[in-house]
């Protein structure tokens, strides 16, 4: 009866990923608005089918990180290079297009649309057939768009939301509302997820819930994430490998483990006079 | 051909149909393409044609042949309301094999009690959640060889020989049905072999006291207690009903697996629990059954969103509402009334009635049905009120659900109703209902001395509650047998009864009745501290503590006369004259679980408040106009205080009970 989702197309050119190959490189990257320099000289990577949480106390930049993978900062230093190929002049609809989906920290949804409707959104980049077309609703608009109303469907059974596929989303809780703004993400079947603080305001059976989709997330559709969250329970017990920022620059890299035993990220936390 | 002969042949063909799998195979050829099940899956409803419906249940059934399920075996079921699990009752029923339904929301120790006692070989589940809480257990359950679960998500990487797909059973029984030419009229044997008096089910009672017992029903009871709810209420083909409550239940099981075989009915199973509600509003179920509180809920939440809209609106559904409560219920019992209120309210349900009960779900719904606790009057009315036909009905899981129900135009808010079809009812000495019926089960399963105390051999059983028949011929249930006592008069007394009642009116919240062992019955009352504050506010009284308004003589002047009427009330009924209240008083503090009056669960603890209230209980007997008292409270946070004061006890008139003689008894 549950057939999984469709398939993600492979775009021509695109060699698919082996898992543990590096899917995006971030290298030497600086980003400054003005005389404020938001990041330093920051390098890591991210490797298909891991889970990178971004962490770091407040300010340290984790957001402008994910703005500049996003493509919706430009660095003024440094190299981005997203499946193999190095990126210029990116556009953050260009990186949707090409497979990066993320969520914000102030939930982004469109307010008076129900939760539905919000989901089908995501679906925009895969939608063939022209406004005109849709508008009249007939043989090839119609069936592309059962097609993507069977995608989202999927998705609300997934994330469990089905009882509130007809609500507008404004009148949701906070933690609900995060729920769908995934699903919108995951409409994109994205190949690089982003999170920004997923889990923010969010009591502890939401966060359980929340933890729980985004592990299914990984496995299930295959997505590599990348996560920035606060909840350092969350980040030990869900992440591969945490990358530590502070005050724009990369403190710390590696392990869970490895990174809550680094002095650096420890003075960072209990703060340490700069 | 004549009338009798006619009901010959229903009877001689319903004598046939003795078991639920040969009633599944004529429904699949009587009905062949109509609804059997329906099910929102991913936002869609999908529906299973009786043959339809057939053609699962054979797959499945011929696959758990093929897992080695044998005669006499049984099966657990866990999960929420399923298409695939009702067929699971079905496919296991054709190899005479034994369904046992189990709650999904029971705790592990509970669960694993249940497939321990009931040795269950398989256990078919609806997901990931079941199967892991199944095979957490494992370790105590011998007799289990396989777990089937209907939903494969987060079970991919799961392994072991024991753990099949749903999908893949019924596979089994395909490609067996495909190989092998016999099958088809082996599994028609099979189903040929079963005997009305094989046991159908066991279904487990959550019993408040001890470990749950399983109750066998036998498939004459399920499926004659079926044919006999459907005659009595005109079941039949064209009703669709929401299958949400718990599948273990008798209720369900005997609605949406009994009824629904019997009558051909569409039974229609949810997306998933939290969207029930909408799910009911898209089906529009022509029958529906629900507990009190639920429909407790539907009213709240219809009065928030009233105070949510526009004025207009609202002086509508006020004025409307007045309209309905006055005459609802008249024109609903086919009683007579005033034209112009007769075309008040059809207004009123053009513009008002109908909406709401669309909102509801419940605009094609032409009975409904509550039982498990009192209702409460107003709740009853507010609904019949609306033009919804929600009647109540008692009955037990010993009894295949029904013992009485209420006949249109015989809907009473304060009784359970008149016998069901082939009932009898007989009310013990001690004021206990004792019934029987074709329902009546088998007996306890693997508990025999459980079976002799409920039912003795010439088929009498013992319901523990005590109740009586009203002048109507309707039973009305007072109290659970064991609480029920005797006046000195030797006059029955049943405090909960009494109690119930006068929680009924708004300004009571708590109170307490006395009696056993007394010549008259005495009460303490709590009075409810936000509706009489509302009242207090409204009408200018002021008070600075719960003890200073629960003492206004106002206040007591609105209880005394509440408990005036409910005197009147009791006056009328023969069995229940002798428990008038002569005595009561307002307590000076509110009953509260912090000070061990009331247990957490918001019941009286009775043996603690005899004890501690002593003095005024002495007083609401030696005849004293007041007493004195001071009681150790504890306050929120923790500090003790005490609260003293005088108490005034009220006395009240008594009524004559109604000279004519006492009806005939009901049996």
């Amino acid at each position: 009866m549950k057939a999984d989702v469709e398939p993600r197309p492979v775009v021509a050119g695109d060699a698919a990923l082996a898992p543990g190959e590096v899917l995006l490189s971030v290298e030497h990257v600086s980003l400054s608005f003005g005389g404020i320099r938001a990041l330093r000289d920051v390098s890591f990577d991210i490797r298909k089918g891991e889970i990178r949480a971004i962490i770091g106390p407040n300010g340290a930049g984790k957001t402008s990180m994910l703005n500049v993978i996003n493509g919706f900062y430009h660095p003024q230093d440094g190299i981005i290079t997203f499946k193999g190929r190095r990126r210029h002049n990116m556009r953050p609809y260009l990186a949707a297009s090409q497979g990066i989906a993320r969520t914000f920290q102030n939930v982004a949804l469109f307010k008076g649309m129900s939760t539905l409707d919000n989901i089908m959104t995501g679906r925009t980049l895969k939608m063939r057939r022209g406004i005109l077309a849709h508008m009249l609703h007939w043989g090839p608009a119609q069936r592309e768009e059962i097609r993507h109303r069977e995608a989202v469907e999927h998705i609300i059974d997934f994330l469990e939301i089905a009882h509130i596929r007809k609500v507008p989303v404004g009148k949701l809780p906070y933690g609900l509302q995060k729920r769908v703004e995934l699903g919108r993400a995951l409409a994109m079947e994205p190949e690089l997820l982003l999170l920004d603080e997923p889990m923010a305001g969010m009591n502890l059976e939401e966060k359980q819930d929340m933890s729980r989709f985004i592990l299914t997330v990984k496995d299930t559709f295959d997505t590599t994430i990348a996560l920035i969250e606060h909840d350092m329970g969350v980040v030990m017990d869900l992440s591969d490998r945490v990358v530590v920022l502070d005050y724009g620059r990369k403190i710390a890299d590696g392990t869970p483990a490895a990174v809550q035993g680094d002095q650096a990220v420890i003075d960072a936390y209990l703060g340490v006079a700069h | 051909m004549n009338g009798t002969s006619a009901s010959a042949a229903v009877a001689a063909r319903e004598d046939a149909l003795d078991t639920l799998p040969k009633l599944l195979i004529s429904n699949a050829s009587k009905y062949a393409n109509r609804p059997a099940i329906r099910h929102k899956d991913f936002g869609i409803w999908q529906t299973w044609s009786w043959s339809r419906l057939h053609e699962e249940v054979r797959a499945l059934s011929i696959g758990l042949r093929k897992l080695d399920l044998k005669r006499g075996d049984t099966v657990a079921i866990i999960g929420d309301n399923r298409p695939r699990l009702y067929a699971t009752f079905a496919a296991v029923q054709c190899l005479g094999g034994i369904p046992v339904p189990v709650y999904q929301d029971s705790v592990a120790d509970e669960m694993a009690y249940v497939l321990e006692h009931a040795e269950a070989s398989i256990a078919v589940v609806e997901d990931q959640e079941q199967v892991d809480k199944v095979v957490s257990m494992a370790d105590r359950l011998p007799h289990l060889k396989k777990i089937i679960y209907d939903d494969p998500r987060g079970l991919k990487d799961y392994q072991g020989s024991n753990l099949h797909a749903f999908t893949d059973v019924q596979k089994l029984g395909r490609d067996e049905l495909r190989g092998n030419p016999g099958a088809d009229g082996w599994w028609q044997d099979e189903i040929a072999k079963g005997k009305g008096s094989d046991v159908s089910v066991v279904l487990y009672t959550s019993g408040t006291t001890g470990r749950p017992k399983g109750v066998m029903l036998t498939h004459t009871n399920i499926v004659v207690s079926a044919r006999n709810g459907n005659r009595f209420d005109n079941f039949g083909p064209d009703d669709t009903l929401l299958a949400y409550l718990p599948m273990a239940w008798v209720g369900d099981h005997l609605f949406s697996y009994g009824q629904a075989y019997a009558a051909g009915m569409c039974v229609c199973c949810p997306e998933s629990p939290e969207t029930v509600v909408e799910d009911r509003r898209e089906v529009g179920p022509t029958y529906f059954f629900a507990p009190p509180r639920v429909f407790e809920n539907l009213l709240t939440q219809i009065m928030v969103r009233m105070q949510d809209a526009g004025w207009v609106k609202r002086k509508m559904f006020d004025y409307f509402l007045a309209v309905a409560q006055r005459c609802g219920e008249n024109i609903l019992n086919g009683k007579p009334v005033a034209l112009a209120d007769r075309l008040r309210y059809r207004l009123g349900d053009l513009l008002i009635y109908a909406p709401l009960r669309n909102r509801m779900g419940l605009s094609r719904t032409r009975v409904a049905y509550t039982a498990g606790e009192a209702i409460g009057p107003e709740l009853f009315r507010f609904y019949r009120a609306l033009g919804i036909n929600l009647k109540q009905l008692y009955g037990q899981t010993e009894a295949s659900v029904y013992i009485t129900l209420q006949p249109d135009g015989e809907v009473y808010s304060d009784s359970v109703g008149k016998p069901g079809l082939d009932v009898e009812i007989r009310i013990a000495d001690s004021g206990e209902v004792l019934f029987r019926s074709p329902g009546v089960f088998l007996k306890y399963f693997k508990n025999d001395e459980a079976t002799r105390a409920a039912k003795s051999p010439d088929g009498w059983v013992h319901t523990g509650d005590a109740g009586f028949f009203d002048q109507r011929g309707h039973l009305k249930i007072i109290d659970r047998a064991k609480d029920v006592g005797r006046l000195n008069s030797g006059a029955l007394f049943a405090p909960k009864y009494l109690e119930n009642r006068i929680k009924f009116y708004p300004e009571v919240r708590e109170a307490v009745a006395f009696g056993q062992g007394h010549d008259y019955p005495t009460m303490l009352i709590n009075i409810d501290p936000i509706s009489v504050g509302y009242w207090a506010e409204r009408n200018n009284i002021a008070y600075g503590s719960y003890q200073e308004l629960a003492a206004h003589p106002k206040v007591y002047e609105m209880v005394r006369q509440r408990v005036d009427e409910m005197n009147k009330a009791l006056a009328q009924e023969p069995q229940m004259a002798a428990s008038q209240i002569r005595r009561f008083l307002i307590l000076h503090k509110e009953l509260d679980a912090d000070d061990g009056e009331l247990t957490r669960t918001q019941k009286v603890r009775r043996p603690f408040i005899n004890e501690r209230y002593a003095a005024l209980i002495a007083a609401l007997y030696d005849g004293s106009a007041a007493c004195h008292v001071a009681t150790e409270m504890t306050f929120e946070d923790g500090r003790k205080g005490v609260v003293e004061g005088d108490i005034r006890i009220v006395d009240m008139p008594v009524y004559p009970a109604p000279s004519e003689p006492l009806r005939e008894a009901a049996e």
